[in-house]
Parts: C-alpha cells; structure tokens; sequence
C-alpha cells in the first residue's frame, strides 16, 4: 500500500530531517508513528500525503511511483487516504455536519446522496447533536471527533492520524483509538502518529519510531 | 461499509435517510448544508469590493466623458459643416442688390442645397452691433452683404462647383465653408477624446493590478481553506472553480456599484446643467457639450466597464490560487 525506499528529505540546502527511510504499510495494518516532538512525525506523513516530494529515494502510495504521477493523479491517490490534522484544521464558516461531508462534496456529489451517510457517522462519533454548530463553538474533543469523522466519511483505504488524542482527556483518547481499531477491523490501514505512551500500551501493534531522522521498526 | 452497529447492508440514500429519521427524529430544519466553501463576507472581501466599486466609478467617468465630448464634436461638425456663408462685398461699380440676388439665386440652383437665407441690409448691419455698438450710423460703411445656405442632410459639404459657379457669375462673391474651424475643432475634440481614453486604460490597468494585489490579499487570508480543500481530495480546477466564483461575485458587485454610482453621478450632472441651462454659463457649456447625454453607448461603456473589471477579478483570482496550488503541490 505504502512503500519508501531509502528516502531522504532536506529543506533548501538544509541539513537531511530525514535519511533513509525504508519501510512499507501493508493492507488492513495498524502502526503507531511515534519519536520525541520535532522528530519529524509530521513530516513523513506528509511525504506519504504527497504534500512533500522527498530530495531522494522512492515512495510508492498504493502501487504508484509518485515521483512519475502529476495532477489529477495525484489527487486520485489522495482521495484514497483520509487525514486527520494534529490541530484539525475544521472550516470555521462551515457547520460540522458541512465539515464532515466535505470531501464528499469536492468530488461533486450530490448533497442529497450523502446527507443520510454524514448524519449516521455524525452519530456514530457522538456528534448527533453538534452537527449544526460552527467549529469555533465546539470543545476540544468535539473537534477532534469532527476532524476524524471527516477523515473517515470516504471510506479510505488507509488513514494517517497526527497526534489525535493529543487535545482529549485520557478516557476520549481510549474511545478515539478504539474508533480507530474498529475501522482498521472493518479494512483501513491505520497510521497514528503520537508521542502518548500510555495510548501506544493500550493496543499491541506495530511502532515506527523516528529518532534523529532515522526509523527504527518495532514489529 | 456503514457506521451503523446494526446495519451491514449498502442502502440507497432517501431509504437510508427515512430509517434514520425514524431512528433518531428528523434532521433539524435549520441545518446548514451547502454554505459557499469560501466565505463571501470577510473584511479583506468588503476591501476589494469598496476598491472594485471607486476604480470602476472612475473609469467610468472616464468613458463617460470621451463619449460626452466625442457626441458633442460630432454635433458641432456635422452642424456647421452643413452651414457655408457666401459674403458678398459692395463696390462701387456693382449693384450690391443684383449681385445678392444672383448669388441665392446660384445657390438655389445646387441640388444639395436646402435653404437659402439672404441677410438684408440691416441685418448684416445688427450682426456688427456687438464689436461697434448700436447707434452707430453705417450707411457709408461698406458692410459685406452675406447669404447662409444649408446644405441637405446627409450632403458631402464639396462646395467646389458652388464656389466655380458663384465665382464666374459673381466675382465680388467669396464662399467660406468654414473648413478651417471645422478642422481645428476636430482636433481639438479628438485631442480630449484621445486623453479620455488613455485615462479609461489608465484607471482599468491600475484597477486591475490593484485588483490582483486585492485579490492576492484575499486568497491569502483563504489560505487555510485552500490548503483543507487540497487534503480532503479536492482537484486543483474544483478549487480554483470555487474561489473564482466567490472573487467573481465580489468583483460584479464593486463593478455594479460602481458603475451604478457613475450612471447616477452622470444623470445628476445632466439634471443640474438643465437646471443651469438659462443661466449664460449654462448656454456656453451646453454649446460645447449638448445636453450632457451620454446616448446609449455612453451607458453601454459604463456596463461595459463594470463587466471587464468583474471578469478581471474572476481570472485574477484564479490564476493567484492556481500559483499557489501549484507551490502546495
């Protein structure tokens, strides 16, 4: 599904941030992202995001070379990917019900078509009854919740979540990553990038641990 | 794959939506659904529609007056080069009368000519009344006696064969078919209509460069949105669509604004030079402007304008977020 290949990543003629990447995210996987804050977590989800073209190496999203893919291809592959963003990133003019369809609605759907598929998983998180309130009106788990169900609402095959019980308490933190093991059950490759031990103890899985720009697998 | 605990099979979508009314009450009536993705009212929007709405005022103005003043010259040329004034001096050897006489006489005869006026005597004398004063004794002045002919509507003011006639019949005749102001007043209505123009392409190029440092400002200020709409799948021509319809919608109404502002300024000043007009200041401007009408390509120049500034706005927009879609990616 994902595939680096020795992949390296400067800015301008800066130091390497990171050096010699080589990992793969399989189908159906579920791996936490973790290293010390400034390690570059961010970063590497957004090479696998194709917001990032890395200065060497290889990344293949989905069978893909994406050093030969432009455009419209590239959006393609990244409406495969749902992305939950460490400080939400929520459309403040929108309501959540609006957010959460979003990405429904940039590939022209209907708003009809989705309305009942919006309101379910609007519910399905807990936010049945926020749905028509702006963003800047909702608590801190509230837009956590909106950000993931976003993310979710396309159904994609692999999803990248930066730090995402970073701004909850302990116990939506629990409910959050058990969101997430229930949609990697149901088939999505999940990415977590955190720093929260305590979340990582909680679940066995894989750890990718980024440290001085290096990437040690902990399987 | 549903979200649904208790249910695994796809449904369609009105089926899915009455179950899950019927689950969990209907949705709530006020729900928002299809807000625009890129908000219309922020402060740096009301900017550029208050810069949109003076510029296109301005270049409007601007049309409007070289449409004013090329209307108006056209009047005066057409006007008096319809008009040619055949002087006819006195001699002592000649009957003056005769000689008159002969000349409307010549003149009726052309085919292109409509009207003859002869002035009599103390006509020509009244028309010396504002350089010499009344009062004065003229009788041993030799005033020259003139005839006015307007030529038929529509004529080639060519008074050539007038001109060959009058001289072999009468030769102490001369024939002004006052070229000499027509030409200079076509240059000088051509000089301020040339002016007028470049002023309208002046304040459109400045429109548009400040439209684009606007609309940059604006995009700017949307960066956020932007960026969003590039991560939840959005193709770069879905979000250009977007944000030039939004900076479209901005630029029409500045370019409404404007332009109706403009129209209503140029119907007021045409309101209060009627108002003016029996006033002697009011006759000399009307001399030189008519009746400060712009006409129908007047108006069509303001909308014209209005439209352009609009369009700019709208591609403006979307060649700023196309650069900067271009640097995210």
């Amino acid at each position: 599904m994902v595939r680096f290949d020795n992949v390296g990543l400067r800015y301008g003629m800066g130091p390497e941030v990171l050096r010699d990447l080589s990992f793969t995210i399989e189908p159906r996987s579920f791996q936490f992202l973790t290293g010390p804050s400034g390690a570059g977590k961010t970063t590497l989800l957004r090479l696998i995001l194709l917001s990032l073209k890395p200065t060497r190496g290889l990344i293949s999203i989905f069978g893909e070379d994406v050093s030969r893919i432009a455009g419209p291809a590239l959006t393609g592959l990244r409406r495969r990917m749902g992305v939950v963003f460490q400080d939400f990133r929520l459309l403040d003019h929108l309501t959540t019900y609006e957010n959460v369809a979003l990405p429904l609605r940039v590939q022209g759907k209907e708003e009809a078509s989705y309305r009942a598929e919006v309101v379910e998983l609007l519910r399905w998180v807990g936010l049945g009854e926020r749905m028509h309130v702006l963003p800047p009106v909702l608590s801190g788990g509230e837009k956590q919740r909106a950000a993931i169900a976003r993310a979710l609402i396309v159904r994609p095959e692999l999803l990248l979540a930066d730090e995402p019980t970073g701004n909850v308490d302990p116990s939506l933190a629990r409910r959050l990553l058990r969101l997430f093991i229930e949609l990697n059950r149901l088939g999505t490759s999940v990415v977590i990038a955190t720093h929260d031990l305590a979340l990582m103890d909680q679940v066995d899985a894989r750890r990718l641990v980024l440290g001085e720009g290096r990437l040690h697998i902990y399987e | 794959m549903t979200f649904a605990a208790d249910s695994h099979a796809p449904r369609e979508p009105e089926a899915a939506q009455a179950a899950l009314e019927a689950d969990a009450g209907p949705l709530p009536d006020t729900l928002k659904r299809n807000a625009p993705l890129v908000p219309a009212e922020s402060t740096a929007g009301r900017a550029l529609v208050t810069v949109i709405a003076i510029l296109t005022f301005l270049a409007a103005l601007a049309a409007g007056a070289a449409e004013l003043v090329a209307g108006a010259s056209s009047e005066w040329r057409s006007a008096i080069s319809r008009e040619v004034t055949i002087q006819v001096r006195p001699t002592p050897q000649r009957d003056v009368e005769a000689d008159v006489a002969r000349a409307a006489e010549i003149a009726r005869a052309d085919p292109r000519v409509a009207e003859v006026k002869v002035y009599s005597k103390a006509e020509a004398e009244r028309l010396l009344e504002p350089w010499l004063g009344t009062g004065l004794d003229l009788v041993e002045l030799p005033v020259p006696r003139l005839v006015v002919v307007q030529l038929r509507q529509g004529e080639e003011p060519d008074t050539a064969a007038l001109k060959r006639a009058l001289a072999e019949a009468v030769p102490t005749a001369s024939l002004d078919d006052h070229r000499l102001w027509i030409a200079r007043l076509a240059a000088m209505a051509g000089t301020v209509v040339v002016v007028a123009l470049v002023i309208v392409g002046l304040v459109l190029t400045a429109a548009a460069l400040a439209i684009a440092f606007a609309t940059r400002a604006a995009v700017a200020g949307n960066r956020e949105i932007l960026e969003v709409l590039h991560f939840v799948g959005a193709d770069d021509r879905f979000i250009a669509r977007e944000f030039q319809a939004r900076f479209l919608k901005l630029g029409l109404r500045g370019g409404a604004i404007g332009g109706a502002a403009a129209l209503l300024f140029i119907i007021a000043t045409g309101a209060v030079s009627a108002s003016w007009r029996a006033s002697p200041g009011g006759d000399q401007l009307e001399a030189l402007f008519g009746a400060f009408e712009i006409g129908w390509r007047g108006y069509a120049a303001v909308v014209a304008i209005a439209a352009i500034v609009a369009g700019v706005t709208a591609a403006v927009s979307r060649m700023t977020v196309a650069r900067h879609l271009r640097r995210l990616t």
